[in-house]
């Protein structure tokens, strides 16, 4: 839509053009610099001024970061724990949220309340007695410990059942019930196929928020072998002697993995989230 | 009796059999599909909540037995000038982030929305890139441009004649650095919920203002900002309440126990370092209470707020 008598060199679209690119160069840079010092060696960077392009050292770095933490371990662990918590937090969410919006019980509209009212408790307030929970159940150092509390979460079943308010008309559940359909039929034949991009925007929030947690995943996974990837970066950047080429190297690689499935599905998941914020 | 008399008349209008079966069936399948957030959030939501209260009341190290000592921690908690400099710490870092953050995704949003603009589809995705970054990632590489001897950021100050900064060692450069890593992470996200706000502003409604002579400025402060007050408050309360938990970066940017001067403790590192350090269980479980009280409060104000803006208009 241009409008008529415009001319692209008007002043205020420069300016605005000029801001955008300053914003794309400040979200960008960071993610270049990360590489640029991940791929020099160490004393490289402690040059004045530092090196500002891309070096040849990326491997002898990458070889550093083998030796010092356990990193594919440590990129499996996290692989397995942010797909298992993905795929339990879809069905359970999805589920409960179609209860929400489509079953009537009584109590219904209390319970989601009380659901939404849950989102507000800061995880610290429970931090202490789950420990002990997942101490008794011997869970220290297991996966386990990490993946069990997140099977399911409020924001999960919150964002699902205004999906499914919203997409799903009533006519469509009556139908299906016509047709004889028991509850779960009409969840799996009727409710899920067209809540799809919901399901994963759902998916992609819950993955990379599985893969960048820290704080519990620090409490519960003390030894090396079950180091989720942002523990095993803790490590190497808590070492004695700061190398700074080879943290930023083992960023680099850690961080590559969730930009890649980012960029692929971005389109999807930047659609998603702003179309469930709105509604 | 009543209820006799009310399924009598339904069975009247021709309401079969089946549909009352199907009431029962809905509540049996509601309870069931909602039953495993329920019980998760008992085992590791409920109880350690309660818990956490219980064990707030003692002085329990995890060898030794449990004393109770009434409200002892919190009394000493309030004596405590390093929970207060937590506080403080917390308080400062979530105020130097949250404002310039909220102020420039406002901005930028506005800037994304503009009809004329090419590509908006590249910038959307390039302000959002940097919240797909974990935060243990996004420490290390401000630390790094933060750094005092090979920072970039003091090579671009010395450009300007500014000598090189120690930020890790003061207390405003370390709130400053630790700001800056939240505002970089988060600025993206909340452009892309308030750019999605202002989308979802009817056209007809600028129109209507165009003819009726207002200028682009009062269209801006009459149309769009009540139009996108709901998600401005949104965001507000969800760096609110992700700002008061902030832990990872000042973990990562001073070192546990906040740094020689505890200019990074914030309260939830406080929390973290008494439990899981000190094993002072009790003790760190009324900083945690106190920490939710302060969280609540916080979105009781939010919500305060929001009700009296609502009732002005």
């Amino acid at each position: 839509m241009r409008d008529v008598g415009v001319k692209w060199y008007n002043p205020s679209r420069i300016i605005t053009y000029l801001l955008l690119i300053l914003m794309t160069f400040l979200s960008v840079f960071p993610f270049y610099w990360m590489f640029v010092i991940g791929s020099n060696d160490t004393s490289a960077i402690n040059k004045f001024p530092p090196a500002m392009i891309p070096g040849t050292n990326f491997f002898v770095n990458a070889q550093k970061v083998f030796d010092n933490i356990e990193f594919f371990r440590a990129i499996m662990n996290s692989i397995v724990v942010s797909s298992l918590i993905t795929l339990s937090v879809l069905f359970f969410c999805s589920i409960a949220g179609f209860a929400f919006a489509k079953l009537e019980f009584k109590f219904r509209n209390g319970l989601f309340v009380f659901l939404l009212a849950t989102m507000m408790v800061p995880s610290q307030l429970g931090l202490i007695p789950s420990y002990m929970i997942i101490s008794k159940l011997g869970w220290i150092n297991s996966l386990n410990a990490v993946i069990v509390p997140a099977m399911v979460n409020a924001f999960g079943v919150f964002w699902m059942r205004q999906y499914i308010s919203a997409t799903i008309p009533n006519e469509l559940m009556d139908a299906g019930r016509m047709d004889g359909a028991s509850n779960f039929r009409l969840y799996w034949n009727v409710v899920l196929p067209p809540i799809r991009p919901a399901l994963a925007t759902l998916g992609l929030i819950t993955f990379m928020n599985v893969w960048n947690d820290f704080l519990w995943p620090l409490v519960v996974l003390k030894d090396r072998s079950v180091h989720t990837i942002q523990i095993a970066l803790r490590t190497l950047n808590g070492a004695y002697y700061q190398d700074f080429a080879m943290i930023l190297a083992g960023t680099f690689m850690a961080t590559l993995p969730i930009l890649v499935v980012f960029l692929i599905f971005s389109k999807q998941f930047i659609a998603g989230l702003t179309e469930g914020s709105v509604k | 009796m009543s209820a006799k008399v009310e399924l009598k008349s339904r069975q009247d209008l021709g309401v079969t059999k089946k549909t009352l079966k199907q009431t029962t069936r809905d509540h049996i399948s509601g309870y069931l599909y909602i039953s495993p957030f329920f019980i998760l959030f008992g085992i590791f939501g409920v109880f350690p909540i309660i818990f956490t209260a219980y064990i707030s009341f003692h002085k329990w190290n995890i060898l030794g037995a449990k004393e109770f000592i009434g409200f002892k921690n919190y009394q000493m908690l309030f004596t405590d000038p390093i929970f207060w400099k937590a506080l403080g710490n917390t308080f400062s870092i979530w105020i130097i982030s949250t404002l310039p953050q909220l102020f420039m995704a406002l901005i930028f949003a506005f800037i994304l929305n503009q009809a004329f603009l090419k590509g908006r589809e590249f910038f959307r995705l390039a302000v959002f890139l940097p919240n797909i970054t974990s935060v243990v990632a996004v420490a290390i590489i401000f630390g790094a441009i933060f750094g005092q001897q090979y920072g970039i950021l003091n090579y671009l100050l010395s450009f300007f004649g500014i000598d090189p900064i120690n930020w890790r060692a003061s207390v405003i450069g370390t709130h400053v650095s630790i700001a800056a890593m939240v505002m970089w992470r988060w600025t993206g996200y909340n452009t892309i919920i308030y750019l999605a706000a202002l989308q979802s502003i009817p056209k007809d409604l600028y129109e209507a203002a165009t003819i009726d002579g207002a200028s682009k400025a009062q269209q801006f402060f009459h149309i769009t900002i009540p139009m996108i007050r709901p998600m401005i408050i949104f965001t507000v309360i969800l760096s609110t309440i992700g700002g008061m938990q902030i832990f990872a970066e000042p973990l990562m940017f001073s070192g546990a126990g906040g740094g020689a001067i505890k200019q990074g403790l914030t309260m939830t590192l406080y929390l973290y370092e008494e439990a899981f350090t000190r094993n002072s269980f009790g003790y760190a479980s009324a900083i945690a209470w106190v920490l939710f009280l302060i969280i609540v409060g916080f979105s009781l104000i939010n919500l305060f707020i929001t009700k009296r803006i609502k009732s002005a208009e």
